[in-house]
């Protein structure tokens, strides 16, 4: 069951951009495309644990700021010949706010 | 319903062209496939080693059945199609099978060519093309003796050598007095002959074949002149002729080969053709790079995507003869007009040879060192100038500034543990397992697969040597031109060209413009554009801070833990006991864990919380600090030594001048990093001579050097000229690096630009033409402008503060 909690104006994230949220054990990414969807992950590339964060977005995807690994959105899957996999958090925006969901972490 | 896709032949050019159509549109076609031979796609131009026993089948089979399989084609192996019924829209094969299409795709190849003389016919009588033909060749040299090979060509002399090693007495045939005359003039053509004679191969020159003698079997072949030469096995390998017979029956227009447009598309607008059937622009291609490009095209507009198009290829040449050097590309043979740079060591084996035409490689034959081919290649393509290394570009790349190929024939002999990519730690048995497994063929496909040469790129030269010597001749050096990246089909040169020309001055106009295939672009174009368009319109661009990379988003280099770096700007390498002080106190109050003298002079914090970054360059910024760009494509320090105020032998006031010169230079954005150094003496301290611009004081006046590289590969500047006053330097200066931020591609350094473009194009603009310099040195101080606005103390006051800023919650 998701259990939904207020982060963030839509606006405070910027577009094909993203905002670090801290919790007691982890960061998470938060991400925003140039459509306003809003995706949520754990701030650790699958590959050498490189803050996702801080890489670039494009389409529905993040390049790795560390060693250029392609992470999609959506599943927190690595794209192309690499493999990996980081975990992704459900998110929805309403009224222009952005909630996530920390019970459930979707994939592995 | 999906539409339904038919392809006519099962060969490289063809399953390329469906591979690359699933990577694009996988869902777009029903797709089904007929090939006249009962395998997969194997890769053709391995039939040589094949038959020489290097390799085994399975090595060359590059989409087994279970590919086909897996990407839903159903593929008739072993049908041969009859008739194309352009009315139905169907394909009917031998057995009665058919087909209906939507689009088709012909790929039917080229066939052997037989000449046509008595006896050809006869068992024992074949040639060389596919995998039963190599089964033909193994067999009959297991119970014959004599072998006579028709054709003097690549394939002729391939089949002669695999011949030979299987023990059998081999005699290859030419109609004309030199061998390879497609690819050879006439001296390397002969060391070619005597090399081979060693070897055991015997010839007959200028020899026509009149009629091949035999009753059940093959038993000799007479020649023109009546003698005879005794034969149990004759290989015709005199040519091939694209297979048309299909189409032409079809009703569609062919000439020498199927005729296509620059989109693939023959005269029936939903049929295609390519590979080796093709003709375009009256060309017949017939090695692997060029079908390749071509499959690319036909692909993307099978996907209907139709943004790229085809415009022909440049084709080099290497003969896979085991223990042979030899290359060759363009037109080798000089006509009216041309020069010829000839080297020629008939004891060692050695030949080269370069036919230029105002300063530009045209051809290039090269026998017994071919390590240099694919530089004299890739300066062939690009129409670069080799007016400033003619004298010396025989000797090779690493004779005229090195750029890593120096090791190229080391590596054919190094373990398979050998370490290729030092950064990522991918071996030379790695690089090789995942050519082969992966049926890889560009150094684009290699760097995905592997990493290796995909970080700093200097063992870019080792990776492409591996790859040509794994996949021969099907090693598809770049494409004469190269995309910049994969959301569009345009160079970098083209972009740049297209963002001046047509005012283009946001990311979405040029990306409209220029048809790109993404809607955000990647990774590696958004950086590009953004630089592009920064460079160009320094006035009304906004810079686009989620187009930068972390370390210019967050004016900082980060590090391996996420964590950020600050080096303060001191100009000059010059600083106060007060500035020290200053760095020490922020150093304490933010508690940093190392800190360290950079190789530029400057002071080097680590270890810096993200969060952090703000309020410390508030305390720099406010004790007179200005962000050092350390972690930027941008200008980055300027070393200088002591100078004539403190050292004995200063000539010139070396630390004022650098002062001055990062005054004027501090806060642009560069295609890559650039770095400066002023030296008050020939003794050079501040080591100017591997900058991007170094200034070498002389008593005279100031030496300028430019394009240095002291990292990756060292390269040694080039003296641009001298001048005598200080106000020159900087104005040279203003206008070289202007000249680079105009013209260089994205992520090249000065080294390579200026190699690329030759440093006398840029003495011309630079040194030669007053009003052009002073031109780019006006350019030049206007960007400045806009970009000497310190990007710390704007952030210290609130700028891009959701950057730095976290989110909290708990759980």
């Amino acid at each position: 069951m998701n259990n939904w909690t207020e982060i963030v104006a839509l606006d405070q994230i910027p577009k094909l951009g993203s905002r670090v949220i801290k919790t007691d054990t982890m960061n998470i990414a938060i991400f925003r495309t140039s459509g306003d969807e809003v995706f949520a992950m754990k701030d650790e590339c699958p590959h050498k644990q490189g803050p996702l964060s801080q890489g670039i977005v494009h389409g529905t995807s993040v390049t790795c700021p560390l060693h250029n690994w392609k992470i999609d959105l959506a599943s927190g899957q690595a794209l192309g010949p690499d493999e990996g996999c980081t975990n992704v958090f459900p998110t929805k925006v309403e009224n222009g706010k952005v909630y996530i969901s920390l019970a459930v972490a979707v994939a592995a | 319903m999906k539409q339904r896709l038919v392809m006519v032949g099962n060969g490289m050019a063809g399953v390329r062209t469906l591979e690359e159509l699933i990577k694009l549109a996988p869902d777009t076609y029903d797709i089904t496939v007929f090939g006249s031979e009962p395998y997969g796609n194997y890769n053709r131009i391995m039939l040589s080693p094949l038959l020489a026993k290097e390799k085994v089948l399975s090595e060359i089979m590059l989409n087994d059945i279970d590919w086909y399989t897996d990407n839903n084609i159903t593929l008739h192996a072993g049908k041969k199609v009859t008739q194309i019924d352009r009315a139905r829209r169907c394909v009917v094969a031998e057995d009665g099978t058919e087909a209906l299409y939507d689009r088709l795709l012909i790929a039917t190849g080229s066939d052997p060519f037989l000449i046509p003389v008595p006896g050809a016919d006869l068992p024992g009588v074949i040639t060389f093309r596919d995998i039963a033909d190599v089964n033909a060749m193994l067999e009959a040299s297991r119970e014959y003796k004599n072998a006579v090979v028709i054709g003097g060509g690549l394939l002729g002399l391939e089949a002669a050598n695999g011949l030979m090693k299987h023990g059998m007495k081999v005699t290859v045939v030419h109609l004309l007095d030199s061998l390879m005359e497609r690819q050879l003039d006439k001296p390397a053509s002969t060391l070619l002959k005597s090399y081979l004679e060693q070897r055991g191969m015997n010839f007959a020159m200028e020899a026509q074949t009149a009629a091949i003698i035999g009753k059940d079997r093959v038993t000799a072949v007479q020649f023109a002149d009546g003698s005879e030469v005794e034969a149990d096995l004759v290989v015709m390998a005199v040519g091939i002729r694209p297979n048309v017979e299909l189409a032409q029956k079809a009703g569609i227009y062919c000439e020498r080969g199927v005729v296509v447009s620059d989109t693939m598309q023959t005269f029936d607008p939903v049929v295609y053709a390519i590979g080796e059937c093709a003709q375009h622009r009256h060309q017949c291609y017939g090695l692997v790079a060029p079908l390749f490009d071509q499959a690319r095209v036909c692909a993307n507009h099978l996907a209907r995507i139709g943004t790229s198009r085809y415009e022909g290829s440049v084709t080099s040449t290497k003969l896979k003869v085991t223990g042979v050097d030899l290359f060759s590309a363009g037109d080798f043979n000089e006509t009216e007009g041309d020069e010829a740079i000839v080297l020629q060591d008939s004891a060692s084996g050695t030949y080269k040879k370069l036919v230029i035409r105002d300063n530009k490689i045209k051809g290039a034959v090269l026998f017994g060192d071919t390590m240099d081919g694919s530089w004299y290649f890739s300066l062939m393509r690009e129409g670069t100038s080799i007016a400033d290394f003619r004298k010396t570009i025989l000797f090779g790349q690493h004779d005229v500034g090195d750029a890593g190929h120096g090791d190229a024939e080391r590596i054919m002999s190094l373990p398979a543990s050998a370490e290729i990519c030092g950064c990522n730690g991918v071996s030379k048995g790695d690089i090789v397992t995942a050519i082969s497994k992966g049926g890889l063929f560009t150094l684009e496909e290699v760097r995905a697969h592997t990493k290796a040469s995909s970080s700093c790129g200097s063992c870019t030269g080792l990776v492409e040597s591996i790859l040509a010597s794994t996949v021969g001749e099907g090693y598809s050096a770049a494409p004469s031109k190269k995309p910049m990246c994969p959301c569009t089909e345009h160079s970098h040169d083209e972009v740049i060209h297209a963002i001046k020309q047509h005012e283009l001055k946001s990311m979405p106009a040029v990306r409209e413009f220029m048809d790109w295939k993404t809607p955000d672009g990647c990774a590696s174009c958004r950086p590009a554009l953004n630089y592009y368009l920064l460079a160009r319109w320094p006035e009304e661009y906004v810079d686009d801070s989620q187009s930068r990379f972390i370390n210019e988003r967050a004016h900082g280099n980060i590090q391996k833990d996420g964590s950020y770096s600050v080096v303060p700007r001191m100009f000059g390498g010059l600083c106060t006991a007060k500035d020290l002080r200053t760095i020490a106190d922020v150093s304490d109050k933010y508690n940093v864990p190392e800190m360290k003298v950079t190789g530029g002079q400057r002071i080097d914090l680590f270890g810096i919380k993200k969060e952090d970054l703000p309020s410390m360059w508030k305390d720099l910024s406010d004790a007179g600090f200005v962000s050092g760009h350390a972690y930027g494509k941008a200008m980055r320090t300027v070393k200088t030594c002591a100078g004539k105020t403190w050292c004995r032998f200063g000539t010139q006031n070396s630390t004022g001048l650098g002062v001055q010169l990062e005054e004027l230079t501090w806060g642009s954005w560069m295609p890559h990093k650039f770095k400066l150094a002023v030296s008050g003496c020939p003794r050079n301290c501040a080591e100017a001579t591997i900058k991007d611009f170094g200034v070498v004081c002389v008593d005279s006046g100031y030496e300028l050097h430019v394009g240095g590289n002291g990292g990756i590969k060292v390269r040694v500047t080039d003296l641009l000229c001298k001048v005598e006053t200080e106000a020159e330097v900087l104005e040279y200066c203003g206008a070289f690096t202007q000249k680079y931020r105009e013209e260089a591609h994205y992520l090249e350094r000065t080294a390579p630009w200026v190699e690329r473009v030759g440093l006398s194009s840029i003495k011309q603009a630079v040194v030669e033409n007053a009003e052009e310099r002073k031109a780019l040195y006006e350019r030049f101080k206007l960007g400045q402008k806009f970009a000497q606005i310190d990007p710390w103390k704007a952030r210290a006051e609130g700028e891009a503060s959701h950057e730095f800023t976290p989110l909290r919650i708990a759980g």
